[in-house]
């Protein structure tokens, strides 16, 4: 029991920066606990993806996918997973967070009988009977030792804090059969509505355009911004405000609700940084703010502060940028 | 139609926490506490299921101890109709917690299971999920809309997932957390505050319910983020241009 699995929500498509991320997080745990780490892929992307995942550092890949596998929800994911793992030993299994391992996993952990530690920052230490993790607490504003005490836990890693793999030797890949009857009898995916942009994912982004309440909306100050992120191939996102107020759709938002980025370069425009959203994108590796309120809390945590009026800065610092980049 | 909402007890949201001599805890001496924000989106949507139907019963539960009695009588002064706690004493993880739960629904037998996604606290948002995979039940998270059919059998529920709105249909029982949009959760009214001292209570032991069994998960320290020296405010537009081309930051 010194092993480690990773699982990876396969959709369709390439494995995603997260993806990477979990692997370089699950080789963490496997050297913590003195193992090897082997991946799990589920969902009808797994056998397109188990090539690439295979180049990473692993010892073996799985792919499981099937008609039920299809759609992602919480039961068949969990049920999946549960299935995979009887008569197999892993000392951790974890996953990047994300809005579906933060139903899936604590599901899981509870037909497992297992302890969770979620969204890890730091793997400290993995023994034989106890596992030790840092997390954030309190928004974001404290981090917390924690201790699990079993010979099987569940974790998963916060995406951003963890390192993507050099890539190595190919694993071997085997594809295992879904089981049937994974599915709820009482649960129906009905549809999922998602914004499409041809601009790059928040979540994989170098650089993030975010926007506050200050731009005072898509008819005012949101276009200028958007044409800064165009100008910088960068992803947009927002604050709560902006998507409460209906500016940008919720998948925009960053922060305790929302996602948690942490970029190369972060750029906010018009935010103020409220503990909320600050928890969302605090650790991003340079943080510039262009604010008018030289008293804005989004100081504090900016690495570049211009004191402006976004209505008059933002063209001009897209005009200053086009112009250097020729 | 019997709905049950799951809630905790949490510092006031913008308290300032600070962590205790010795790192090993946190000094909450002088810290106001309220129902979880979350959750106490979780009590608003109940009654506003309650209210559409004409009639319904919401239960309110928590796991705690003799404190929490204050949050149970702030959500039935919300106009929950009455209150079960579940005496844990000690310190208790989500396993334990979400298996008081599950006694607490096996005996209740509600319809609907509302939660909050998270605890402000610990952050966590492990208990609902653990809850409806010891019950069994179809699940959704992060839920924007809850609507209940009209023949009273299913919700369709729209959630806040990373790609954007999903939306599930879930047969009840089933269970359900509250995102920030769901709703905006009602102040207390004077003659609720009034009604809710009268509301009953159960207290119930832990032991009673269930073998909760060992606690495995513990927070066993805490520390500050490491302070980050300030950064520099620059005079112009052209001087942050010349900063982010010059450290290659674009």
């Amino acid at each position: 029991m010194t092993d480690t699995l990773i699982v990876i929500q396969a959709a369709s498509g390439e494995l995603g920066k997260s993806d990477l991320s979990a692997v370089g997080f699950g080789l963490e745990l496997a050297s913590a606990a003195g193992g090897q780490l082997d991946l799990l892929l589920l969902g009808p992307g797994a056998e397109a993806q188990a090539g690439p995942a295979a180049a990473l550092g692993a010892r073996q890949v799985f792919t499981m996918g099937g008609a039920e596998l299809e759609t992602y929800t919480a039961e068949v994911f969990a049920g999946a997973t549960a299935f995979f793992l009887e008569g197999r030993s892993y000392r951790c299994v974890g996953a990047a967070t994300n809005s579906a391992s933060r139903e899936y996993f604590p599901r899981l952990a509870a037909v497992l009988d297992a302890p969770m530690a979620s969204d890890v920052l730091e793997v400290e230490s993995v023994d034989p009977d106890r596992a030790v993790f840092t997390r954030a607490v309190f928004v974001g504003n404290l981090l917390a030792t924690v201790e699990l005490e079993a010979p099987r836990v569940l974790v998963t890693c916060r995406a951003s804090e963890f390192e993507p793999p050099p890539s190595s030797e190919a694993a071997p890949i085997e594809a295992v059969d879904a089981p049937g009857g994974l599915a709820h009898p009482g649960k129906a995916f009905v549809g999922i509505e998602a914004a499409t942009s041809d601009r790059p994912d928040l979540k994989e982004a170098d650089i993030i355009v975010s926007v506050g309440r200050g731009t005072r909306g898509p008819e005012e100050g949101i276009p200028l911004c958007e044409r800064l992120a165009d100008v910088l191939d960068a992803a947009l996102g927002a604050t709560r405000a902006v998507v409460d107020a209906g500016w940008m759709a919720n998948e925009f938002q960053i922060g305790q609700t929302g996602k948690i980025v942490a970029p190369e370069v972060y750029i906010a425009i018009g935010l103020s940084g409220s503990i909320q959203h600050l928890a969302g994108m605090r650790n991003s590796r340079t943080i510039v703010a262009i604010n008018k309120d030289p008293e804005a809390p989004i100081f504090e945590v900016a690495d570049f502060g211009l004191v402006a009026d976004l209505f008059d800065a933002v063209p001009e610092l897209t005009a200053a940028l086009e112009k250097r980049s020729g | 139609m019997k709905l049950l909402v799951t809630l905790k007890r949490t510092p006031q949201r913008d308290a300032r926490i600070r962590i205790a001599e010795g790192g090993d805890s946190l000094d909450l001496d002088n810290i106001q506490f309220e129902v979880n924000p979350f959750d106490e989106l979780a009590v608003e949507e109940a009654l506003r299921i309650r209210e559409t139907l004409g009639e319904a019963e919401v239960v309110v539960v928590t796991v705690g101890g003799e404190e929490s009695q204050q949050q149970l009588v702030s959500a039935m002064a919300m106009g929950a109709d009455r209150a079960v706690r579940i005496d844990g004493g000690g310190t208790l993880d989500s396993l334990q917690i979400a298996r008081a739960l599950a006694a607490v629904a096996a005996r209740e037998e509600p319809d609907l299971v509302l939660s909050g996604k998270l605890a402000v606290d610990d952050e966590c948002g492990q208990v609902p999920a653990m809850l409806a995979g010891l019950l069994g039940w179809p699940q959704a998270n992060q839920a924007s809309s809850i609507e209940l059919s009209a023949d009273g059998a299913s919700v369709t529920v729209v959630c806040e997932v990373d790609a954007g709105l999903e939306t599930l249909r879930l047969d009840l029982p089933a269970l359900v957390t509250a995102d920030l949009r769901l709703n905006e959760p009602r102040y207390a009214s004077l003659p609720g505050i009034m009604k809710a001292k009268k509301k009953p209570v159960e207290v119930l032991a832990i032991e009673e319910l269930c073998d909760p069994g060992a606690t495995r998960s513990r927070v066993t320290g805490f520390r500050a983020l490491q302070e980050k020296p300030p950064g520099a405010i620059l005079g112009s537009v052209d001087e942050l241009a010349e900063v982010l081309v010059e450290k290659k930051l674009i």
